[in-house]
């Protein structure tokens, strides 16, 4: 019990100073929205090691702990329908089998922007915002893979 | 890395292009409309150079100068409004999440009138 509890807290801390780190990169001066998806290591780390309800929990907290201590009130939406619809979406191809680390690595990326951009369309109600996408899955699916990578050389030699 | 992995990120890549093709802006436009929550609040001739004041607690100062527009200033949190710089194609959108607001250059033949405040 113990053990888990500080399995969930260390993977939190590692995914909130990931998200840290992300926001100190300036990516989205490029393209708003534009990022490394660096928390994700932590995310896909839980997943492949630990479970799929780990991996939502660490998540979940890692997305209020930040919008609370980085964030605004208006940032939570996104950040919670981009982390949510990213691990249904890793978690359902991690399922099925097909697809290495690097691949649901990239599929949680595009998801993720897919998510937060559908949240400002329905808020802003305007399908114009579309527009935003294309910079984001291509710049994604170049992180996610980068991502899937490292997630990948994590998931095998640390042990947890 | 599989197969299907490769099949994957390249379907993301392809999607990425198809919204490229169907959301690309389009030629010189004739109105910035301004939307708040999607809902039509202005809209202001390109032709005709104003600085407008939108919003009064939460403002954004929207520039239209040589057939451009662009938020020259704005109070919100992150400012992408400001960094988004200045539109003038048609379908271009400038956004302000913070504030729910949107510019759009619409096309269209310029009207007699140089704006409509809703």
């Amino acid at each position: 019990m113990s053990r888990r509890v500080a399995r969930y807290a260390l993977l939190t801390a590692l995914a909130m100073v990931l998200s840290w780190l992300e926001s100190a990169i300036p990516l989205s001066a490029a393209a708003p929205g534009m990022k490394l998806g660096l928390p994700n290591l932590a995310i896909i780390f839980a997943l492949y090691r630990l479970g799929l309800r780990e991996a939502a929990s660490v998540s979940l907290a890692r997305v209020i702990l930040v919008s609370a201590t980085f964030g605004n009130a208006y940032s939570l939406a996104y950040s919670l329908a981009g982390a949510a619809l990213s691990l249904a979406v890793m978690a359902a191809l991690k399922r099925t089998g097909r697809f290495s680390i690097l691949g649901v690595s990239i599929a949680g990326g595009a998801a993720h922007n897919l998510g937060q951009i559908l949240v400002a369309i329905a808020v802003l109600g305007t399908a114009r915002l579309a527009w935003y996408l294309p910079p984001l899955l291509v710049s994604g699916t170049a992180a996610g893979a980068a991502i899937g990578a490292a997630g990948g050389l994590l998931t095998e030699r640390v042990r947890l | 890395m599989k197969k299907s992995d490769i099949l994957l990120a390249a379907g993301v890549l392809l999607a990425a292009l198809a919204l490229y093709l169907l959301f690309r802006p389009g030629g010189e436009g004739a109105w910035a409309v301004v939307e708040i929550d999607g809902t039509e609040i202005a809209r202001y001739a390109l032709a005709a150079n104003r600085t407008v004041t939108i919003g009064e607690a939460d403002y954004n100062v929207l520039e239209i100068a040589g057939g451009t527009a662009a938020v020259a200033e704005a109070n919100c949190g992150d400012h992408t409004c400001v960094r988004t710089g200045k539109i003038s194609r048609e379908g271009e959108v400038i956004v302000c999440l913070p504030h729910h607001l949107t510019v759009r250059v619409e096309g269209g033949d310029a009207a007699p009138f140089d704006g409509v405040v809703r």
